[in-house]
C-alpha cells in the first residue's frame, strides 16, 4: 500500500496540484503520460508522489501524447483505473485515440489544461483544444478554479466508471490562469476521497482469461451505426449519473455542482454564457453592473458533454439578451457555444437576442473593462429588442473593429 | 513461472490447443495465419494480444465474429506496441495490488504488426515501448508491402519490387530504395532478444518464439510472411516461396541476443541464386528484362555482402 499524505483542511494549490492530488487519492492503477505546457506540473507532481512512495500504481512516461492515450486504452482494457493529463498540441495528437477510447467504452480520465492550438505557437490558455475534442464521445466537465479542478477530477472517476456509463471523462481547466494560480483548496482526506470514488470494478477485462474478449473489432455499414447510436445514448443517459454523483459529493462536502451553473440569474435581463476562468470574472462584472442598474447574470455549462440542452434553455428563458463567449478561433463560422446555446433557445418559446463574442485567444486577458463593455452592449440590444450591432463581435482585439453577420 | 512447452513434431504443433480459430478472412495461402498459429500453439501460457491495423486485424475481428479465443485488442494502425505496453503495466499494477483474478497463471503479452505498421507508421510507438523495457514480444509479419490496402510500398519493400505506389513501368524498375534493416535497429535498442524467423523453418521459429516469451523484457521478431496476393504467386506455393526466400538468403534466419551476440539459425546446404526466388514472383517479373538485369545483380551483391557480414559477426561473437 502506498503511504498516505496528511492534508491540511485548507491547502494552497494551483490547478495542476489540485489535479495531481485528486489523481493520487484515486489510487490509479496506470498513468501513461507525456509532458506538455501547461499541464506538465500535473504529471511532474504525480511523478514526485511516486518517487516519495505515495503511489502504488504504474507510471509510464511514454514518448508522445498519442502513445499516452494508446497506453491508457490498453491499460483500461486490462481492467483497472487509468488517467492522464495533457494540453493543446498534445491533445491534438491524442485525438485519434480519444475516439477509440470512447468507442471501446473505456472509463479513462483525462485532465485537460486548456491551451491555444498553433499556428502561431502559443502556450497560453484558450479553449481551442477543448473544442477540438468536444465530439469525441467523452463526458466533458469544466472547472473554473483549482477547487473545482480538484472536486471534478475526483468525481470524474466515479461518473465514468459507473457501470451504466462506462465512458471516458475529460476535466477541463484554463491554462495558467487556473493551472498555475495558487488558491485555497479544501481537499478531502485520502481515506475519504478514495471511499467517495470507490474501488475499481473491472468489466470485460483482458486479464480475466476465463473468457475471451475482443476489443476494437471492425464494424462496417451493417453494424457501425448501431454501435455509435448506443454510445451516444450512453452519453445522453449519463446525465442522471452525473447528477447523482454531484448530489453525493454535495452531501459529503457541502459543495454544490450543477450541470449548468447560474449566478445572479433570478431577475437577470442580460446574461453572459461562458466557460473557464471567465466565469468568475463575469460574476464579478455582473455584480458591478447591478450597482449601475443593469440586471446582469452569468450562466456557465459545467458539463459541456453531454450538452445540457434543457438546463440552458431553462436558465436563459427570461433573459432579453445573451452574450455567448467563445475562447477559440471560430474558423469561418459562429463560435461553438453560440451555436449550441442558440440551438437550445430556438427550441423554446423565448426569443432573446443572442450575440457571439470571440475573446481571449492565446491567453489574451479579458478585463473587467471588456466585460463591462459586453454587458453595456447587451443592455442596448435588450432595450432595442433586437441586435444593435453584428452577431459576431471580437472583444479585446487590437486594430480595427472586427464584426460579422448582421 | 512459465515453463517452456515441449513440442515433439509438426503435427503436434499444428494441432495443439488452438486459440486462433481457422475461421478468418485472410487470403488462401497467406502466411500470416501460419505464423500466428506457430506463436499461439507454442505456449500454454495466458496470452494478451494486440494487433495493429492491417491484414491480420481486418481479417480476424469483423463484428460480430472474432477469430481470437484469447484476450485481444486493436486500437489503431500504429499503436499495438503501446496498447500491449499499457496492458502489461496494468498487469504489473494489479499483481502488486492483488486485484488479478488468477495472479499465479503465467501471462504473456504479444503485439502483432505488419511491416507497414512496424517499419513505417508505428515505428515511434514500437521504439518507445522497447526503450521503456516492457515485458512483451513484438512480432512483425513482414510481407514487404501494405497488402491490406492494395499493395503499396513500405520501407520494408525491397529494391526492384513492383508495388502499386512504386510500380514498374516504361522508365522504372519499381521500388528504388533498399529495405530498412529493422533487425539491426531493434538490436541497437538493447532489446534482450531480436530475431528474424521464417515459418517454413518451424523449429527455429518455435524456439525463437518460446525464447522471446520466456525472456523478461521487450523482444522483437521479424518474420517473413509470403504474400500470395501482392508477391503474385500461386496460393499453394507459400511454403515453397518461403523456402526460396531462406535458401537464397534474401531472408537470413538469425537472432541477436542483448544487442551483441549474433547467432545464425539456418545455414542453407545449397545457397540458391536470388534469381530463383525473384523469378517465382510476379512482383519481380520486370527485373528479367535486359534493361533491369543490373538490379538483380545489385540484389545478389547485397545478399552476399549481408551474409558475409552476419557470418563475421557470428564468428566474432558481437
Amino acid at each position: 500500500m502506498a503511504e498516505k499524505i496528511d492534508l491540511q483542511e485548507v491547502e494552497v494549490w494551483d490547478g495542476n496540484m489540485a489535479f495531481s492530488h485528486a489523481m493520487r487519492q484515486a489510487q490509479i492503477d496506470v498513468v501513461a503520460a507525456y509532458p506538455i505546457t501547461p499541464s506538465t506540473p500535473t504529471v511532474q507532481n504525480y511523478a514526485k508522489f511516486l518517487a516519495d512512495g505515495y503511489i502504488d500504481g504504474e507510471f509510464v512516461m511514454v514518448e508522445s501524447e498519442h502513445a499516452a492515450m494508446s497506453g491508457c486504452v490498453g491499460a483500461a482494457a486490462a481492467g483497472g483505473r487509468v488517467a492522464t493529463a495533457t494540453s493543446s498540441q498534445g491533445f491534438a495528437l491524442m485525438v485519434e485515440v480519444l475516439y477509440q477510447a470512447s468507442g471501446m467504452r473505456l472509463p479513462i480520465v483525462l485532465g485537460v489544461v486548456n491551451r491555444a492550438l498553433a499556428a502561431p505557437l502559443n502556450v497560453n490558455g484558450d479553449h481551442s483544444d477543448m473544442y477540438l475534442g468536444r465530439d469525441a464521445g467523452w463526458i466533458n466537465l469544466c472547472a473554473f478554479n483549482p477547487q473545482e479542478a480538484y472536486d471534478l477530477m475526483l468525481m470524474a472517476f466515479k461518473i465514468g466508471e459507473n457501470k451504466s456509463v462506462r465512458l471516458p471523462v475529460m476535466v477541463h481547466q484554463d491554462g495558467f490562469i487556473c493551472s498555475h494560480t495558487a488558491q485555497n483548496v479544501k481537499p478531502l482526506s485520502d481515506d475519504d476521497a478514495y471511499a467517495f470514488i470507490g474501488k475499481f470494478e473491472p468489466v470485460d477485462e483482458m486479464l480475466d482469461f476465463s473468457k475471451a474478449i475482443t476489443y476494437g473489432a471492425q464494424t462496417e455499414e451493417d453494424w457501425h451505426f448501431e454501435h455509435k447510436a448506443k454510445q451516444h445514448k450512453a452519453l445522453m443517459d449519463s446525465r442522471a449519473v452525473i447528477e447523482e454523483v454531484f448530489a453525493e459529493f454535495e452531501k459529503k462536502t457541502g459543495r454544490k455542482y450543477k450541470r449548468v451553473e447560474s449566478h445572479l440569474m433570478d431577475d437577470a435581463e442580460v446574461a453572459i454564457v461562458a466557460l473557464g476562468t471567465t466565469v468568475d470574472s463575469a460574476i464579478l462584472s455582473a455584480e458591478k453592473m447591478r450597482e449601475k442598474g443593469i440586471k446582469a447574470g452569468v450562466v456557465a455549462p459545467r458539463v459541456l458533454r453531454p450538452f445540457p440542452f434543457d438546463e440552458i434553455r431553462e436558465a436563459l428563458k427570461n433573459v432579453k439578451a445573451i452574450a455567448c463567449m467563445d475562447r477559440s478561433a471560430p474558423g469561418g463560422a459562429m463560435g461553438a457555444l453560440y451555436n449550441e446555446v442558440s440551438a437550445a433557445m430556438y427550441a423554446s418559446d423565448a426569443r432573446p437576442v443572442i450575440v457571439n463574442y470571440i475573446y481571449g485567444l492565446g491567453g489574451r486577458d479579458l478585463t473587467q473593462d471588456h466585460l463591462e463593455g459586453i454587458y453595456t452592449e447587451l443592455k442596448a440590444d435588450a432595450d432595442a429588442g433586437k441586435l444593435t450591432g453584428n452577431i459576431q463581435r471580437f472583444s479585446g482585439l487590437r486594430g480595427p473593429k472586427l464584426e460579422f453577420f448582421k | 513461472m512459465s515453463t517452456i512447452k515441449k513440442i515433439k513434431n509438426l503435427k503436434e504443433l499444428s494441432t495443439a490447443n488452438d486459440r486462433f480459430e481457422g475461421a478468418h478472412l485472410l487470403c488462401p495461402g497467406c502466411a500470416h495465419s501460419i505464423i500466428v498459429r506457430e506463436l499461439m500453439n507454442c505456449t500454454d501460457d495466458n496470452l494478451v494480444i494486440a494487433s495493429n491495423t492491417g491484414c491480420l486485424e481486418v481479417s480476424t475481428a469483423v463484428y460480430p465474429y472474432t477469430s481470437w479465443d484469447t484476450s485481444w485488442i486493436h486500437i489503431g494502425f500504429e499503436n499495438a506496441a503501446t496498447a500491449i505496453a499499457g496492458a502489461e503495466a496494468m498487469y504489473k499494477a494489479r499483481k502488486r495490488k492483488g486485484t488479478l483474478k488468477d495472479p499465479d497463471a503465467p501471462t504473456k503479452f504479444v503485439a502483432f504488426g505488419g511491416d507497414g505498421s512496424t517499419y513505417d507508421i508505428g515505428f515511434q510507438w514500437l521504439s518507445g515501448a522497447v526503450e521503456r523495457g516492457h515485458d512483451f514480444t513484438y512480432i512483425c509479419l513482414d510481407n514487404e508491402n501494405y497488402a491490406n490496402t492494395g499493395g503499396q510500398r513500405s520501407s520494408a519493400t525491397p529494391i526492384g519490387a513492383s508495388t502499386s505506389t512504386s510500380p514498374a513501368g516504361r522508365v522504372s524498375y519499381g521500388e528504388k530504395q533498399k529495405k530498412k534493416d529493422m533487425i539491426a535497429i531493434m538490436a541497437a535498442h538493447g532489446a534482450p532478444y531480436v530475431a528474424q524467423l521464417a515459418p517454413n523453418k518451424w523449429k527455429s521459429m518455435v524456439k525463437g518464439f518460446q525464447t522471446a516469451l520466456a525472456t523478461e523484457g521487450p523482444c522483437f521478431i521479424n518474420t517473413v510472411s509470403a504474400c500470395t496476393t501482392e508477391w503474385k504467386f500461386n496460393p499453394k506455393d507459400t511454403i515453397h516461396i518461403t523456402d526460396l526466400a531462406t535458401d537464397s538468403l534474401m531472408f537470413p534466419v538469425y537472432e541477436i541476443i542483448n544487442g551483441t551476440q549474433l547467432n545464425i539459425l539456418y545455414r542453407p546446404k545449397n545457397v540458391i541464386p536470388v534469381e530463383e526466388y525473384l523469378g517465382a514472383q510476379g512482383r519481380y517479373k520486370h527485373l528479367f528484362k535486359p534493361e533491369n538485369k543490373h538490379i538483380i545483380e545489385q540484389i545478389q551483391k547485397d545478399i552476399d555482402e549481408k551474409w558475409e557480414y552476419l557470418q563475421r559477426r557470428e564468428e566474432a561473437k558481437v
